[in-house]
């Protein structure tokens, strides 16, 4: 059965859709990058649509599921490189894919990801404590 | 209103989706539809085409160029022997949904496209028919 | 059964019918020979001469909605939206249809001089129909000169949106006049694909210019967020004033999930406060170090 590849990068899991995905290709792929944050304790995932040219509400509930899935496991999901028509179109349907972070290119959403762990991580704790107001003196 | 190319494609299995949106891509680019209004017309057909499958277990859609006022469009017909829709005005309504989904399909298709008509008799089935224009008004 | 033999008299008689009818075009003071050349004239009159004899040669003078007439209508759009779009007055345009009546009656009245009730009859029933045409001749001249507004309304949205880009990685975009739906597609369209081509993460809309906003507008500023949103880049909207402010809250319009300010200024500001950049005079900035 034919299969998205899952790319592991360090602490984060990338996919990249690069055909139309029909519904049992979609549905593979959710329960196959769910396996994958599990088995690797992955802390972000990465989907790359750019090269996609049609997202319609099925499509869009795959990603906020995994979304939400991952986010139980302790992982943030970024959907990177949305072509424009494609956000047209969603915010026409109605489909703000609330819960799902949203970056311009993989670079930009590695970025976002890692700003979201280090938030979240103990040692940033005392940078974030006398990073305000520091301009006034 | 005059018909340019007329087309019909049957709709059985998921498989038929890529398929047959493909084919609606054809259609509109063969009168230099833009990017967004193609995008939009293929996303609501996704949303028809799933629907019938999901609901009916597939059926038909004619394609259709349509010519009226020297203006161009393409036309679908989504027809399918499935069971019909009890209330149709309450299906048109945002979130409303007997099976699992988000509720989006048929009042985000209409949102989606230039002139929307939906009739179905309980028991012998749903036509839906949906007109972009070339322009997208 | 009367009507097919008058259809048959006029199918007998089209040489002369098309030879009058240009005669007459080409006699009338409102030709315009230099919109139009003589062969292409002859070509369009021979052209629907023709569909109209095939249209009437079952008998039906009446219905003009009818399956018969579609090739005639098709012909005459096409004949009126062109002229139209070439500059052709409404005097013009439908001079050509009813040219075609005077052309119809005259071989009518030849040929039936001594059947005065048949002639009757039958230019009764040529007059309606042509009347028929003339009005469906200028209903898509209308349409096609509100086309010509359409397209022109096109180029104006397109002029009236630019979207700036103020800062590296910072676009603004000032909008003008009032926002349809159609204008917001516009602005849409063209402020994403900025944010493709410039790689940038904020967008600015500056709405100083919009007269007023009601639910409707708002709806469409709020569809424009959202979508830049799922590009992966935030979108300020500044230049809220006062009186707009108000609305929105009398209205009932929830834009908290939006970041507002007053000026561009203090937009500018607030970007520049979420990409990290200090903005500071020189002098002040040296005499810190």
């Amino acid at each position: 059965m034919e299969r998205i590849p899952i790319l592991k990068m360090g602490s984060f899991l990338l996919v990249t859709i690069q055909v139309d995905l029909y519904d049992r290709l979609a549905l593979n792929l959710e329960s196959d990058l769910i396996n994958m944050v599990s088995k690797t304790g992955a802390r972000g995932v990465l989907i790359d649509i750019s090269a996609v040219s049609i997202v319609d509400s099925f499509m869009g509930r795959i990603l906020g599921n995994i979304a939400s899935m991952s986010r139980i496991m302790d992982a943030e999901t970024v959907v990177v490189g949305m072509q424009p028509a494609v956000a047209i179109t969603l915010v026409e349907l109605g489909l703000t894919l609330q819960g799902v972070y949203t970056a311009l290119d993989v670079e930009k959403g590695m970025e976002l990801l890692q700003k979201k762990i280090d938030l979240y991580a103990p040692q940033s704790e005392d940078e974030e404590e006398q990073s305000p107001d520091d301009y006034t003196d | 209103m005059i018909t340019l190319t007329k087309d019909t494609m049957q709709i059985v299995r998921e498989q038929d989706v890529v398929p047959f949106r493909n084919r609606v891509r054809e259609y509109a680019t063969k009168i230099g539809m833009s990017l967004v209004n193609q995008t939009k017309l293929i996303t609501a057909a996704s949303e028809l085409v799933r629907n019938m499958l999901k609901y009916a277990s597939g059926g038909k859609v004619i394609l259709e160029i349509i010519s009226k006022n020297a203006q161009s469009g393409v036309r679908l017909t989504f027809v399918d022997e499935g069971p019909g829709i009890e209330n149709v005005q309450q299906a048109m309504q945002d979130g409303f949904s007997t099976g699992k989904s988000l509720g989006l399909g048929l009042p985000g298709a209409r949102r989606l496209v230039n002139e929307f008509n939906i009739s179905s008799t309980p028991g012998q089935g749903t036509t839906v028919t949906v007109i972009h224009w070339k322009h997208g008004r | 059964m009367d009507n097919n033999n008058t259809a048959q008299l006029l199918q007998r008689k089209k040489r002369e019918i098309l030879e009058s009818w240009m005669n007459n075009q080409l006699a009338d003071e409102a030709l315009r020979d230099d919109l139009i050349s003589n062969e292409e004239l002859r070509r369009q009159s021979e052209e629907l001469l023709e569909a109209l004899l095939k249209a009437i040669s079952n008998g039906n003078f009446e219905n003009v909605y009818s399956s018969e007439y579609e090739q005639i209508t098709d012909i005459l759009s096409d004949v009126s939206v062109t002229r139209a779009r070439q500059g052709f007055s409404p005097r013009e345009t439908n001079m050509y249809v009813l040219s075609l009546k005077q052309a119809l009656t005259d071989t009518l009245e030849q040929e039936r001089r001594n059947q005065p009730e048949v002639l009757y009859r039958e230019i009764l029933m040529v007059n309606k129909l042509l009347d028929n045409l003339a009005l469906t001749t200028f209903e898509t001249y209308l349409k096609g000169r509100e086309e010509v507004i359409l397209r022109q309304t096109d180029e104006i949205n397109e002029i009236s949106t630019p979207v700036i880009r103020v800062w590296d990685g910072i676009l603004a975009l000032p909008i003008i006049g009032t926002l349809d739906s159609s204008r917001t597609q516009i602005v849409m369209e063209n402020l994403l694909q900025e944010i493709v081509n410039t790689g940038s993460s904020i967008a600015i809309l500056d709405i100083s210019g919009v007269p007023a906003v009601d639910s409707l507008v708002a709806q469409h500023l709020i569809k424009t967020v959202s979508a830049t949103r799922l590009m992966g880049a935030e979108c300020i909207i500044s230049g809220v004033r006062a009186e707009i402010a108000q609305t929105i809250v009398h209205l009932g319009i929830d834009l908290s999930n939006i970041k507002t300010k007053a000026s561009l200024a203090s937009a500018l500001q607030l970007a520049f406060g979420m990409l990290n950049i200090e903005v500071r005079k020189a002098g002040n900035s040296r005499s810190l170090k």
